[in-house]
Order: structure tokens, then C-alpha cells, then sequence
């Protein structure tokens, strides 16, 4: 929700320090320190074996770090097994168990800590109730659709009222349309029970929607932890940039840097004024990252302030609320502009055009 | 031009579908035929037979046609009529002629032992036909036997053509001269201790097999592929080695000079050797080493569709492992668990050589006393009758457990 400060105190988990090898040569996770705040919707994103689905493993219990310590609330709970944990998970095919009926699955983390029957059967209720799921409660998983057993699945990861919520790629088998409808699903019930959840998915788009914060994994390492917008908006590395939203590259040499802002001359020729945001000294390469969106075909003069360089326009990808036109420009042969609904008329392939975007929407990043 | 061809008036669309599938029904028979031609006269004739023979009678009324029919309206009350007697004395003439007579003297001692003797002495010593109204007096003077009504009731419950006498017999029971069912006196009273030391022998290897199967199968479901393929052909092994090659060895092992015993004595933990063979312990171990892949194999089938996921999910919510394998992993097993005690209990009580070779005396399964009446004492009859009666314990047996795995959700409720 809010971006600010809070103490670590108040951090509901801490992985300090973690490190974990499967095989001893190679580390899946490389030093990984996170905190998790009380009450928020962290998302772990990443390309597959970048590490995400290991740090939920070792979160939940099923992987021991082979460096470091995990902290839940004060506790150290890195030999602590996973039923002792009180954290609850979703699996990616839901895990129900087959052989119990809804009710029964739903009721089987409260008959396993010995809650008294008539307690069970109010519980369960209410949790198939939050879920619009009561009508099922006598059959078996097998009889219910993907996106019931989900439901299903989260009512039964949240019916013991657990401090944290793992969810490990929970709507990766759903079709498009139920997944998003899920997405908004579990963000209510977030809010409404007032969790922590931690989520591990592969799909940015499902990130940005349900997220409060994003960690983002690549090979081992956290490359970034923030609030979607600003991930969005303040990629600190070439990684983040290209890997949340569509990003055109544009590689350069630094020329020089001032107040924030650095001149860097293009390999393909030309020079761009851009954000300094992740570059060494003068004369270190970088690259350039620069959303379709924030891009303009220029047809007059524009703003003096503008970086412009010189095109050739390809394609026109019409996509209903918007049209994508791909460029040819120097360095770059597949540079994307995002136009709005309209904007194209007068436009034809072959046509040399000018592209703009202003310096404070181009960042400069490490080399790629 | 379509409507033309679909009304077409020389052949209705039905007719000409039923057609057009008729070549593909043929050949489809054509490929089943084979096996159903193999299993027909490997298996359902000789079952068939098997059961036919079970309460078939045929030898008195084969060999003693006339007495038969002449007992037809016998009240079984008083002595017969004249009439009987004098039917009995041409029978038994004409058998010696045939020299038939031991073939009804086999059949009628088995209800009253010496009965053989009555009717081959009364066949020798009956030089003449008797007079008319003489047969009576003439056969009593030969043979008082004939004087008693149990001789004739003896005559009358084996007159065929079908008789409950051998089925009756497979279970310890008798009729006795009235003819009402009786138990069948103690001395002679064994199948059911044999049925009953069968299916306890059964139960017990079973129970052995599951106790010492479920782990191994657990452990090659689990573990990674390489380690399991060797595993597995550990598992695999006993298959490849003949049964009696395998009984044999336990033989050696086994033996009061065998490996075990001598290991033990120079060990010095016992002084003299232990009896570990040819008794109810050497059944047990050498039928539970043999059937043993039978109940690993369909449980590791079982267990290796049960996703690991489902542990993980019963120990995320709160489970210790014993409850989660209890409540979770158990209960998934159970198909398996079935599939594999049917599978190695009906081919347990159907065991005949390994008990043979390494059972005593008091160790011998029903087969045994099967492969006994064929070959040895050649009792067909009561053969069949104990095969039925196995037969029969069974398919009631498949039948349950068809019952128990159909009336659960044998795909553990998964679709597809």
C-alpha cells in the first residue's frame, strides 16, 4: 500500500543472509535478504530458475537454506519442519486430496490441530461461504472445475486463520479469463483477512495487478523490490526494464553526466540526453531504456528538449484501443511506439518519420 | 444431388451406415477371435469340465443299469423288492462279463468302505442266475451286506446322473442312509482343516507380503529415476529364475545343514540346529519371497501417481508426517493395496509345489490334495469338487474386492 519505512521490527518474515545450492557447485539463491511486511501482497517474479519458487520452498519449509537464517516474526525457522510453521500454501495444481470430499479437505487443517467438531463445522462453513462454494461441500475435487478447486484450495490454506499465505504460480493453470477474475478474487480476500501473502508467479501482468510490493528474481539474485508503479516506471537495471512491460533498447557510450542527466552517444550514431540512473563513469557503455508509450512520432518541430532520432516506419499493428507501430531506427530495427486509438491516419509503411521521448523517460541502464 | 443421395430409394441411410460398419465390426472380431477361441477352449471348457465333473455320476448306472431302474420307486424305507435283487444279479453277471464290476465297486466305496468287496465277491460266487423269486435269498446267502438297507441305499444315492456326494465331500459333509445331510464323521473330516490352513497360510502371506512390499514400493516410487530402475530390477529378479529353482534354494538355505543354521551355530546363538524347514515357517518364507513382486509391482504403479504434492500440502497445513501419511497418503494407496492382496492371496492359495517341497505333512495346501485325487487315487470327482469349492471362495473373493474398489472412487476422484 504505502511505500514508506517501516521498522524491521515489524517485518513478519526476514530471510537474512540466505544462500541455497542443490548440487554444491552452482547457487540457486545468492544471498538473499528480505524483509516481508505485516499485511501485505509480496510478489516473488521471475523467469523460471531464477530462484523464486526455491525462496517460497525454503519460506514453507520443504527446502532447508543451506546459508543463512529465515526469520518468522522472532523465530528462527530454518530447521523448524513445515507442519510446525502455521503457513499456509497454495499450490500450483491446487493438491486437493482426492479421496476427501470438499468439506473434508477444508476441514483438515483444523482436525489435524485437534479443534472440536462443532468448531470444524462452523469454520468450514464460513470459509466455503466466502469462497460461493457451500453447494459443493459433498463432492469430490475431481467433480469440480480448475478455477473451483482453486477457490477450494485457498479456503482451505486460509481456514486456520495462518499469519502468511504462500501461493506458489496458484492460477497458472486457469484459462485467461477465470485468472483474472481469480486475481481479483484473492487481492479481496487479502484485504478483507487482513494477511500477509507471498506469491510466486512468472506473469508480470499478474504481478502488477495483485501486488502491494514485487521482488523481482533473476538468476539467484533480487534485482529489484518495489511498489508495481515505480517498477514500472523506475526500472534500476536493464533486467527489471525489459522484463516488466515492453521496453526498446538502445545501446550508447556515456559522454557525460550532469545533475542526473547524461549525454550518451549511440553505437548505431547520434547522441540522446538520458536519465543516469545505473551507469559507471564517462566512456562506460550503457543501455538505453525507453517505453513504446512514452514515445512520440514527431511530424512538426516539438519540444527543443526532445531526443530525437530518425525512423522508418515497418508496421502498423492495429490492436483496438491502441495501434503499435514498429520502426526501423538506428541501432534498434524493431523499435515499438505505442500510438493512441487514431493516431495513425496519414501513416504508411515505408514511410520516414522522426521519433521523440523526452530525457526523463529514457533510462539509462547497465550494458545488456 | 445430396437429398438424391440420402433418400437414395434402393437403400435406407440406416442400412447403408450399418454397412459401412459392418467391415470394421468384422474386422474388429476378426482380431479378437483368436484369443477368444484360445480362452474358450483353455479355459471355459475346461472349467466347464471341471464343474461337470464335480457332480457327475455316471458309474453305477453305466454298470447297473437294471438295478438302478428297479430302485427307481424303492422307498428306501424296507429291504427293496424282489424285483431289485433279481435286476442286481443280471447287472453283476453282465458286468463280470464286461469286467466293469471294480468300476462301480470304486464309486460305491466311497460311500461305505468295503463296498467294493461286497460286489466283486457276490459277482465271483455268483456262478448262475438265481431262480425267479429266488435273487433275494440267493444274494443274502452270498453276502449278508445285501440284507442291510444301507447296501442298497449306498446303490441308490450313486444312481445318478448327478450327485451332491463330492461337493458335500469337499466341505465335510455326508447324507447319511436317510439321506438328510450329516457331518461326515471326525476321522475322516479333513477338508475343512485344509481349506481353512489354505486361506490362513493365504492370509498370512498376504499380510507378510504387504508388511515387507509397501515400504520397498513407497521407496522406488520416490526415489530418483536411476536408483529406482536398479531398484527395480532387484525387485524384478525372482521373475527371471524358475519357481522351483527359487524354492530349492530356500532348501539349501534353509536345511538343518543349510547356511542359515550353520552361520548360526558357528556364530555360537545356538547349539543345535533350528528347525527352519519343512514346517509352517519355511511355507511362509519361501511362498512370501516368491510372491512378493505381486504386491509390490501394483502398489508402486499406485503409489507413482500419487503426487508428492499432496504430502506437502497435508504437512503445510499442520500435519506431522505420521498424520499426513495416515490421513493423506495411506488412503490413496488403497487401490493398490487391494489390487496387490488379491492378486497375491488368490495366487497363494492356489500354491502347490513350494509348500510341497519345503511343508511338512501338516503344511499341505488344497492343491496338494487336488493334484493328489487326480493323479494318484484318481478321484476325479472329488478333485473337481475341492477345485470348485476353491473356485467358488475365489471368485467371491474378486467379486468383493470388485465390490470395494467400484464402490470407492478408484481414481482417487481425479478426472480423466
Amino acid at each position: 500500500m504505502d511505500g514508506g519505512m517501516m521498522a524491521t521490527t515489524q517485518a513478519l518474515v526476514r530471510f537474512v543472509g540466505v544462500q541455497k545450492t542443490y548440487d554444491g557447485e552452482h547457487l540457486v539463491v545468492k544471498s538473499l535478504d528480505l524483509d516481508i511486511r505485516k499485511g501485505e501482497f509480496l510478489t516473488l517474479l521471475g523467469p523460471s530458475g531464477s530462484g523464486k519458487t526455491t525462496t517460497l520452498m525454503m519460506l514453507a519449509g520443504f527446502e532447508v537454506p543451506t546459508h543463512g537464517e529465515i526469520f518468522l516474526g522472532d523465530r528462527p525457522i530454518k530447521n523448524m519442519p513445515p507442519h510446525k510453521r502455521d503457513i499456509g500454501m497454495v499450490f500450483q495444481n491446487y493438491a486437493l486430496f482426492p479421496h476427501l470430499t470438499i468439506e473434508e479437505n477444508v476441514a483438515f487443517p483444523l482436525t489435524v490441530r485437534g479443534v472440536n467438531k462443532a468448531e470444524v463445522k462452523e469454520r468450514v462453513t464460513a470459509a466455503l461461504q466466502m469462497i460461493k462454494l457451500e453447494h459443493v461441500a459433498n463432492r469430490h475435487p475431481g467433480q469440480l472445475s480448475g478455477g473451483q478447486q482453486q477457490r477450494v484450495a485457498l479456503a482451505r490454506a486460509l481456514v486456520f486463520k495462518p499469519a502468511l499465505v504462500l501461493m506458489d504460480e496458484p492460477l497458472g493453470a486457469l484459462d485467461k479469463r477465470l485468472r483474472e477474475h481469480m486475481q481479483l478474487e484473492i487481492k479481496r480476500l487479502h484485504e478483507t483477512m487482513g494477511i500477509t501473502v507471498v506469491y510466486v508467479t512468472h506473469d508480470q501482468g499478474e504481478a502488477l495487478t495483485m501486488s502491494d510490493r514485487i521482488a523481482v528474481f533473476n538468476d539467484g539474485i533480487v534485482q529489484q523490490i518495489d511498489r508495481p508503479d515505480a517498477l514500472y516506471e523506475r526500472p534500476v537495471n536493464s533486467f527489471v526494464a525489459n522484463f516488466i512491460g515492453e521496453s526498446n533498447v538502445l545501446a550508447g557510450t556515456v559522454e557525460n553526466i550532469e545533475q542526473g542527466f547524461c549525454r550518451v552517444a549511440l553505437a548505431a550514431g547520434g547522441a540522446v540526453t538520458a536519465t543516469a540512473v545505473n551507469v559507471g563513469g564517462v566512456g562506460s557503455r550503457t543501455s538505453l531504456s525507453v517505453r513504446p508509450e512514452r514515445v512520440a512520432l514527431l511530424t512538426g518541430e516539438g519540444d527543443a528538449s526532445l531526443n530525437r532520432l530518425p525512423a522508418t516506419l515497418k508496421d502498423l499493428i492495429y490492436l483496438g484501443d491502441h495501434t503499435l507501430a514498429v520502426l526501423a531506427t538506428p541501432g534498434n530495427n524493431e523499435f515499438m511506439v505505442k500510438l493512441p486509438a487514431g493516431a495513425h491516419a496519414g501513416l504508411t509503411q515505408g514511410q520516414a518519420v522522426t521519433i521523440a521521448f523526452r530525457p526523463e523517460d529514457c533510462r539509462a541502464l547497465d550494458p545488456v | 444431388m445430396t437429398a438424391a443421395f440420402a433418400d437414395g430409394a434402393e437403400m435406407p441411410l440406416k442400412r447403408r451406415l450399418r454397412r459401412a460398419e459392418r467391415a470394421r465390426q468384422l474386422r474388429a472380431l476378426g482380431l479378437v477371435l483368436p484369443l477368444f477361441l484360445f480362452l474358450v477352449f483353455t479355459f471355459v471348457i475346461p472349467i466347464g469340465g471341471m464343474i461337470w465333473r464335480s457332480v457327475e455320476d455316471w458309474e453305477v448306472p453305466q454298470v447297473l443299469p437294471h438295478t438302478v431302474a428297479a430302485l427307481a420307486d424303492w422307498n428306501g424305507q424296507d429291504l427293496p423288492s424282489e424285483t431289485a435283487f433279481a435286476a442286481l444279479a443280471g447287472d453283476l453277471q453282465a458286468a463280470r462279463a464286461a469286467g466293469t464290476v471294480a468300476v462301480a465297486g470304486k464309486r460305491l466305496n466311497y460311500i461305505i468302505n468295503g463296498y467294493r468287496t461286497i460286489l466283486t465277491s457276490t459277482a465271483r460266487n455268483l456262478k448262475t442266475a438265481p431262480e425267479p423269486g429266488t435273487a433275494k435269498a440267493t444274494l443274502i446267502g452270498l453276502n449278508p451286506a445285501w440284507g442291510d438297507r444301507a447296501t442298497w441305499a449306498a446303490i441308490k444315492r450313486a444312481s445318478g446322473p448327478v450327485t451332491d456326494y463330492y461337493l458335500l465331500g469337499a466341505v465335510d459333509l455326508t447324507r447319511d442312509v436317510n439321506g438328510s445331510i450329516v457331518a461326515t464323521p471326525p476321522d475322516q473330516a479333513i477338508y475343512r482343516d485344509v481349506f481353512g490352513r489354505t486361506f490362513s497360510i493365504g492370509f498370512g502371506v498376504t499380510a507378510l507380503c504387504l508388511v515387507l512390499g509397501f515400504p520397498v514400493a513407497y521407496l522406488l516410487a520416490n526415489l530418483p529415476v536411476a536408483q529406482s530402475n536398479l531398484l527395480m530390477i532387484f525387485v524384478l529378479l525372482p521373475f527371471w529364475t524358475s519357481l522351483l529353482v527359487r524354492t530349492c534354494a530356500w532348501i539349501v538355505i534353509l536345511q538343518g545343514e543349510g547356511i542359515v543354521n550353520g552361520a548360526l551355530q558357528w556364530m555360537g546363538v545356538i547349539d543345535e540346529p533350528l528347525r527352519l524347514i519343512y514346517n509352517r515357517f519355511g511355507v511362509y518364507m519361501a511362498m512370501t519371497h516368491v510372491l512378493l513382486p505381486f504386491m509390490i509391482l501394483p502398489l508402486y504403479s499406485v503409489m507413482r501417481s500419487i503426487s508428492p504434492a499432496y504430502m506437502r500440502a497435508a504437512a503445510s497445513l499442520g500435519a506431522p508426517p505420521a498424520t499426513a501419511f495416515l490421513r493423506i497418503y495411506l488412503p490413496q494407496t488403497i487401490p493398490g493395496i487391494g489390487a496387490g492382496c488379491l492378486l497375491v492371496f488368490i495366487l497363494a492359495i492356489g500354491y502347490y509345489i513350494t509348500p510341497a517341497l519345503v511343508g511338512g505333512a501338516g503344511d499341505q495346501m488344497i492343491s496338494a490334495f487336488i493334484a493328489f485325487y487326480t493323479t494318484e487315487t484318481v478321484n476325479w470327482g472329488l478333485a473337481s469338487a475341492l477345485g470348485a469349492v476353491l473356485l467358488l471362495s475365489t471368485l467371491l473373493l474378486a467379486l468383493v474386492y470388485g465390490k470395494l474398489a467400484l464402490g470407492r472412487q478408484t481414481t482417487g476422484g481425479l478426472k480423466n
